[in-house]
């Protein structure tokens, strides 16, 4: 376990005292970290995510409540859905790998199943990784790890995430399975779930890719992970499950270098004020100016992937930030970043006309107001 | 989104209200829209929950399934469903004018004109937003392949009579939806989004609520605030003041209303169920009856905000004039209506599952060329979606100051005046760059000859639609002083290269689609019902 580093200890210390005194971390899921690398400038949330920070009690405590939860409905579905996938040893789901990505495998019989049972995070982590070793060690057989537990380091500070299932085959190659339960209707799904299933499943291949490069010896080279993952979801209007391969090489090389251009959490964590904390017991105040020493990157994309994104956006807002209204309004509008400074120069009260940027806006903002007049007449 | 429109979102935040994006209506709006606000059940496919559907702002009609689960439930809703959307179908199959096509005589293989029968008005069916319209099609999906106990007697759980009518015709509709500027079936967001330019990001102005409240905010109320609000407020039960448009609901909803309501419902039928004599399974019933009552009440509570949401937008936009040629573009859809109605008539079977590659070929040249005729009839139609197209150097408006008679060389020498045109836009024109203007609804063609003074005067050949004889005929040329507007796309679009009919696919696509066999139906197992 080359986990808890030296020096990790002092930052662990640093970061325990930002979350507050007897709040427990909270474990960063594979969706928060794809969410995460698609906002890599974000300082606010990678030390927020970094230092375990309970983001929904978070955005309570500051009274910008996030909009997230689940239907019950949709997890009642959703865990019948994978129960039922992986019922009778995971028959079904190992006859669908088989099928989809392995078929010139002998088929799967007598899989083995290990329990991976463990306490903590870490155990469950070194369990998981002791199971990697012995079926590396048992050729011509698969293996399903159910539920198995990997750890990432992420900007300097390790994230647990949980698969639905890895799957080791007779070749000793590894495939992740994502159980989902939207539906594969005529044998196309919903691109946009397909793609946040595609960014998850990279997250865990970069995770398992790290255990592999542990393994390797001398005598054996390193377990091969297929960047072809399976992504298991309800055929049409039934609950048969429907499978298919899907290749994540391209989110797993965007995954893999923004993760590596998140600012380190150290850096950011040495950059704030002394005492700061993000504990919902403090008041309001207290806790406001704490996550406004961070500078935050709000973009409306936020508002889908992050607890906080109201309490951004409403600072955002009252900044007259033009980035609230979207990324590409930004893009459009050269050096200018806030609404008084764009409306100013398109009034012609402010701005360099020799900037393009100025220039654009003040044609546009006179052929608008033609436009208008023609049509008032 | 043009610097016009990112200008006009600007002006909104600053302002507190939404501003125009359009100074007329860019979309048929009917005289009697069937209004469609549908909510399904969450982690489900094509579960629906309730619906409010009507063509009567005051009485609309309320369906609800108090056990999603349940086949037979589901089926009575779609069934009730096909019982007001078939009847509002066929109201409008009835009435038909006589009309001309041009088809290929298959004998001699020559374009001839026919006469067809072509219905007078169409259908048209409104839902809130964008994800309505993807349940409309998903719906269409579930509901087409069902066979009823008539077609075949010995199928599981034979769906109700009228259902899979109902799947084909929502199926043409979600289809038709995708075909840029049609309006058999709109979204109210996309509706109002085209219209007006918020001071939130597009991906705020899907939720309807917020929408609405920037373009209409109460009294004394800015529209941030009104929509801060329609996002944001909740009553003391956390629920939300302005629900979700749908079909999704609120998790908050489901978890602390509806999961309750609907456990009540399934003890209620249990109990009934086990009933032992008449006296105790009338209690019961009553019982069942309440609970039943309970849960249309609140799916009641959650689509009428959305439904009156609607119908103000409705108002909203038939306040605007309708653009010139959105007349022309409904026609359109009056062909697809009664082709359709055509094909249900002479008894073709179900859209298959996946189209063969021509017809998909051709559905995608389709859309390619009515998004180009929308793009041109949208600026040609509206000054301000033609200012964005100025902007961008597609198009340049000015005064003519000149004019000067020329002649083609040939045996007979036609009119190709010369007009000079002075203009501050900055259209992007090459060596004999075609232009157009509209002249009496039709384009004249010029091309560019020459700029002058760098660039603020374009000399132009005026090259068609000035008549037959040596001199013009009388408005055909611009005159010294006149203002115009010529852009650099065409105005009319022109059909694509024909594709080969179906039966001589090459093999490159598959080859010819062979007997159409009749698809086979959702196969039925007993996991449909968890």
């Amino acid at each position: 376990m080359p986990l808890p580093r030296t020096r990790g200890t002092a930052l662990r210390q640093q970061l325990a005292e930002l979350r507050g005194p007897d709040v427990p971390a909270k474990a960063l899921d594979a969706r928060a970290l794809a969410a995460l690398a698609a906002n890599p400038g974000c300082a606010r949330r990678a030390i927020l995510d970094g230092a375990g920070v309970n983001k929904t009690a978070l955005a309570s405590a500051l009274g910008s409540p996030s909009a997230f939860g689940q239907s019950q409905f949709a997890l009642t579905r959703g865990n019948a859905f994978e129960a039922k996938v992986k019922a009778d040893g995971g028959a079904e789901l190992l006859r669908l790998v088989h099928e989809k990505l392995d078929r010139s495998a002998e088929p799967p019989a007598d899989a083995r199943v290990p329990d991976l049972t463990a306490s903590g995070p870490q155990g469950r982590t070194a369990r998981t990784e002791l199971e990697l070793r012995e079926a590396a060690t048992r050729p011509g057989v698969w293996t399903l790890l159910d539920h198995p537990m990997l750890a990432l380091d992420v900007a300097g500070s390790p994230a647990f995430l949980e698969p639905d299932a890895v799957v080791v085959h007779p070749d000793g190659t590894w495939t992740v399975v994502e159980i989902k339960s939207f539906p594969l209707l005529d044998g196309s799904a919903d691109p946009a779930k397909v793609g946040a299933a595609a960014r998850q499943a990279a997250v865990y291949v970069l995770a398992l890719e790290e255990v592999a490069a542990r393994l390797a010896s001398e005598e054996s080279p390193a377990p091969r992970v297929r960047h072809r993952v399976l992504l298991v979801c309800p055929r049409d209007f039934s609950n048969l499950p429907a499978a298919s391969a899907v290749d994540i090489r391209k989110q797993r090389a965007v995954t893999a270098r923004q993760l590596a251009r998140l600012t380190r959490i150290e850096d950011i964590a040495d950059a704030l004020p002394e005492g700061t904390c993000f504990s919902p017991e403090l008041p309001v105040e207290e806790l406001t100016a704490a996550v406004e020493s961070v500078p935050a990157t709000y973009a409306p994309e936020c508002l889908s992937a992050c607890e906080l994104a109201f309490h951004c956006r409403a600072r955002s807002r009252e900044e007259g930030a033009v980035t609230t209204l979207g990324r590409p309004v930004r893009a459009e509008l050269g050096g200018l970043t806030t609404v008084e400074e764009v409306l100013a120069a398109a009034r012609g009260e402010a701005g360099d006309p020799g900037d393009p940027a100025v220039a654009a806006l003040r044609r546009a903002a006179a052929l608008r107001a033609e436009a208008l007049e023609a049509a008032c007449r | 989104m043009s610097l016009i429109s990112t200008l006009a979102r600007l002006e909104a935040v600053s302002t507190g209200r939404a501003q125009p994006a359009a100074t007329v209506r860019h979309r048929h709006l009917g005289d009697r829209p069937l209004v469609l606000v549908p909510l399904i059940t969450a982690g489900e496919a094509g579960a629906p929950l309730g619906a409010l559907v009507g063509t009567d702002r005051d009485a609309p009609r309320l369906l609800a399934v108090p056990q999603p689960r349940d086949r037979d439930l589901r089926f009575a809703f779609l069934a009730e469903l096909a019982g007001v959307v078939l009847p509002y179908v066929d109201s409008y199959a009835e009435s038909v004018e006589a009309a001309e096509r041009t088809e290929t005589d298959p004998e001699t293989g020559k374009r001839v004109k026919v006469e067809v029968d072509l219905c007078a008005d169409a259908p048209q069916l409104i839902v809130p937003s964008r994800a309505g319209i993807d349940l409309v099609r998903l719906l269409g999906r579930s509901m087409r392949f069902r066979r009823t106990a008539e077609q075949d007697p010995e199928a599981p759980y034979p769906a109700p009579p009228r259902v899979p009518l109902l799947g084909r015709w929502l199926t043409h509709f979600g289809e038709r939806a995708r075909v840029p500027g049609s309006s058999l079936l709109l979204a109210m967001t996309d509706l109002l989004g085209r219209h007006w330019v918020t001071g939130q990001s597009t991906l705020e102005d899907q939720h309807l609520g917020a929408l609405l409240a920037w373009i209409d905010p109460p009294e004394g109320v800015t529209g941030a605030e009104a929509a801060l609000r329609a996002e944001l407020e909740r009553d003391e039960q956390g629920q939300l003041l302005c629900p979700p448009a749908g079909p999704a609901t609120d998790p908050a909803f489901d978890n602390k209303l509806l999961a309750p309501a609907i456990e009540r419902y399934d003890r209620a039928r249990t109990a009934l169920a086990a009933a032992e004599d008449g006296l105790e399974a009338d209690d019961r019933l009553g019982a069942l009856t309440a609970a039943e009552r309970e849960i249309r009440d609140l799916v009641l509570s959650r689509t009428r905000p959305t439904w009156d949401a609607v119908w103000r937008g409705l108002d909203l936009l038939r306040e605007l004039p309708e653009g010139a040629r959105v007349e022309e573009r409904w026609t359109r859809d009056r062909w697809s209506f009664t082709g359709h109605r055509d094909r249900l008539l002479a008894g073709e079977p179900p859209q298959p599952r996946r189209d063969d590659a021509v017809t998909a070929a051709n559905k995608l040249a389709t859309r390619e060329r009515e998004q180009a005729r929308l793009e041109a009839q949208e600026a040609l139609d509206d000054p301000l979606v033609m200012a964005g197209r100025r902007l961008s150097g597609e198009a340049f408006a000015g005064e003519v100051t000149d004019v000067v008679m020329a002649y083609s060389d040939g045996k007979r020498p036609s009119p190709r005046p010369l007009v000079t045109v002075r203009t501050d836009d900055r259209p992007q024109l090459g060596e004999r760059t075609k232009v157009y203007r509209s002249l009496g609804g039709k384009p004249q063609a010029a091309e560019f000859v020459a700029d002058e003074e760098d660039g603020a005067y374009v000399v132009l050949r005026v090259l068609d639609k000035m008549g037959r004889g040596k001199e013009p005929e009388p408005g055909s040329v611009p005159e010294k002083g006149d203002r115009v507007c010529f852009t650099l796309f065409e105005h009319e679009q022109r059909g694509g290269a024909k594709l080969p009919d179906p039966e001589e696919t090459p093999w490159t696509h598959g080859g010819p689609p062979g007997e159409a066999a009749l698809e086979p139906a959702d196969p039925v197992t007993e996991e449909d019902v968890l």
